[in-house]
């Protein structure tokens, strides 16, 4: 009897010693969490649905008036239209030019490493940095780009290619893409390091084209990172705010507005945090049904190839 | 001693897979390799990658009338006045300072809270666990933009942390958390369990095996995640913006004030990019395998 008590006691407060380890653990990660996290979405939730300024308390509720004014605003719905614009535009360039730049570097070519360390620079510059001398290189009268294509005889816009509301939006998705398109190489090239090598020995001895090689063997094995990137793309390409600021400020005549740009200048420059909270929830609503949508229509095909794909990686290292 | 052999068991495997891959590429030039269109395609993309950044670095060599004259010249003659000029003043060495500062605060925070979280979410079995690790999962979700404003009154109003190092440095470190977890998780998950039995067969408690064995271990992890949430603050534009003043700035922040208050001193902007682009052009070069290799880990986990 007294040893079962004992035992029983011992588990006991072994139990609550682990219990204390846990939350010793996970405590400052979930406090940071909720307080930086939690807390100022809650709150942007909350100021949604109030007139306010910026101060004295919270009194003036005026419900769902503030995602009408959101919604029913012009500038708004065409930033929704932008970020559209750019999710699309993003995927539909960098997917068959990422491919086609990765699967030349994946081939044995002199100077490879140094090819893969090149393409990867602009992504690690910060945004601003290359807005900025992107900015200096499309100015109208001074900037390179526009003296190179008119030395080929080609005609440049006279405001400049920032400056005409028909080829700003344009303009910003070029400069995105020289920015972004080498994370899809580097990512397409860390895909294609998985594809097992006996597949493309396979293929040659049956006498396969390059090309059928590539169609049959790469790209579908290659499915799960270029959804995957698709993704992270999509997310990012919704949250624009950098590069647009630095280009464009959203101008001209709001021709370059995303979300983001809308709900700062709402924010911190108008005092209208209700309206700027109420942009934040839709952006975040909208940014969450494309997240499931993506997920549940394009994402869940990889559960069941995936473990194909998984159980041969497996082999190979045997 | 224990915890330094299985780093070498550790360690053995990875570099095993490093040369199988070498190899794999090597083989896989059978497929064609070096004609004369493919390094034709690869100058291209090289000239326009590196293209901008080129003509930048020039740019702050000339004079703003060479390039009013001829934007697309080299330097004749070469002049130094812009970069002495950017690097005599106080504000570049205030803001790389800045920037610097922060960056290793979100740093130092991130993995310090990330791998903490990680430990228990990997290696306890406790109710809620999967709950748990979810709340990091969907965080993932969150971008700091959605909060941005609300984020902008808690730290300059309710905690009174507006214009500080830290007070950038910490919802920075929060926002970098979900995709440390995410990382680190799996890594830690994957130490061997005969490690940890040893350990508690030798009387170490699973504080101790923290200490002792898991965080030397996980070295590698923890530098990716470093790596990647150091970036993230080196680069970090929106919310330095809204937080941070005058002598406080990042050099974002600054290189965006000086292009448009110099808009028309086009050397002298270039100039400032250039210099503020060195720092982070060789830390992340130096880093870069951490960098795709966290980047690649995120995508496939």
């Amino acid at each position: 009897m007294t040893v079962i008590a004992r035992g029983g006691r011992g588990r006991v407060t072994s139990a609550w010693r682990k219990r204390l380890e846990i939350a010793f653990f996970v405590t400052p990660a979930l406090a940071l969490f909720a307080l930086f996290v939690v807390w100022p979405i809650v709150t942007a939730v909350q100021l949604s649905v109030f007139r306010w300024k910026g101060f004295g308390p919270l009194t003036d509720f005026v419900g769902l008036r503030n995602y009408l004014t959101v919604l029913g605003d012009d500038v708004f719905v065409d930033s929704i239209v932008h970020n559209l614009i750019i999710v699309g535009g993003s995927i539909a360039v960098q997917l068959p030019l990422g491919l086609a730049i990765a699967l030349l570097l994946n081939r044995k070519i002199w100077g490879q490493g140094l090819l893969r360390t090149i393409i990867f620079v602009p992504y690690v510059l910060a945004e601003v940095i290359a807005g900025v001398v992107w900015f200096q290189l499309l100015q109208p009268e001074y900037g390179v780009i526009d003296g190179l294509l008119g030395a080929v005889g080609l005609q440049t816009p006279e405001q400049g290619w920032l400056g005409d509301p028909d080829l700003a939006l344009w303009t910003v998705l070029a400069v995105l893409t020289w920015k972004y398109l080498g994370l899809a190489v580097i990512l397409f090239l860390a895909g294609l390091q998985g594809v097992p090598e006996e597949l493309y020995e396979a293929a040659q001895l049956d006498g396969a084209s390059w090309w059928q090689v590539q169609r049959k063997i790469t790209f579908p094995l290659l499915g799960p990172t270029m959804r995957t990137w698709a993704f992270l793309s999509m997310i990012g390409a919704l949250q624009l705010f950098d590069m647009v600021w630095i280009l464009t400020g959203g101008g001209p005549a709001n021709s370059t507005t995303t979300m983001a740009t809308y709900l700062i200048n709402q924010g911190t420059r108008s005092q209208n945090f209700g309206i700027a909270g109420a942009a934040s929830v839709i952006l975040f609503v909208i940014a969450l049904i494309m997240a499931v949508l993506y997920q549940q229509l394009i994402l869940s095909r990889d559960t069941r190839p995936d473990v194909v794909t998984v159980k041969k990686k497996k082999k190979v290292i045997r | 001693m224990s915890a330094s052999n299985a780093g070498v068991l550790m360690r053995a495997p990875s570099t095993r897979n490093g040369t199988q891959n070498r190899n794999r590429t090597r083989k896989r030039g059978s497929y064609g390799g070096g004609h004369p269109i493919v390094y034709g395609i690869a100058l291209v993309v090289v000239a326009l990658t590196l293209g901008p950044v080129l003509y930048g670095v020039l740019g702050g060599f000339r004079t703003n009338a060479q390039i009013a004259q001829d934007p697309s010249g080299l330097p004749s003659p070469w002049v130094l006045d812009n970069y002495v000029g950017v690097l005599t003043g106080p504000s570049f060495w205030q803001y790389a300072l800045n920037s610097t500062i922060i960056a290793v605060l979100t740093t130092a925070i991130t993995v310090v809270f990330g791998v903490m979280a990680a430990y228990p979410l990997a290696r306890y079995q406790f109710k809620g666990r999967e709950g748990l690790f979810m709340v990091f999962v969907v965080g993932l979700l969150f971008p700091a933009t959605v909060a941005i404003v609300p984020l902008f009154i808690l730290i300059t109003q309710n905690l009174q942390l507006g214009n500080t190092w830290i007070g950038v440095a910490l919802p920075q470190a929060a926002f970098a958390l979900p995709v440390t977890v995410v990382i680190l998780r799996p890594f830690l998950a994957a130490l061997p369990k005969e490690l940890e039995e040893a350990a508690q067969l030798d009387g170490t408690s699973r504080i101790g095996f923290f200490w002792r064995i898991v965080l030397p271990l996980s070295g590698p992890g923890m530098v990716t995640v470093g790596v990647l949430a150091f970036v993230g603050s080196w680069n970090a534009y929106l919310l330095p913006l809204l937080l941070l003043q005058s002598e406080m700035k990042t050099l974002p922040l600054g290189v965006a004030d000086f292009s448009s208050e110099h808009a028309s001193d086009t050397a002298g902007v270039f100039a400032f990019t250039t210099l503020a682009m060195i720092p982070a052009l060789v830390f992340f070069l130096a880093m870069q395998r951490r960098i795709v290799g966290g980047l690649t880990g995120a995508v496939k986990g």
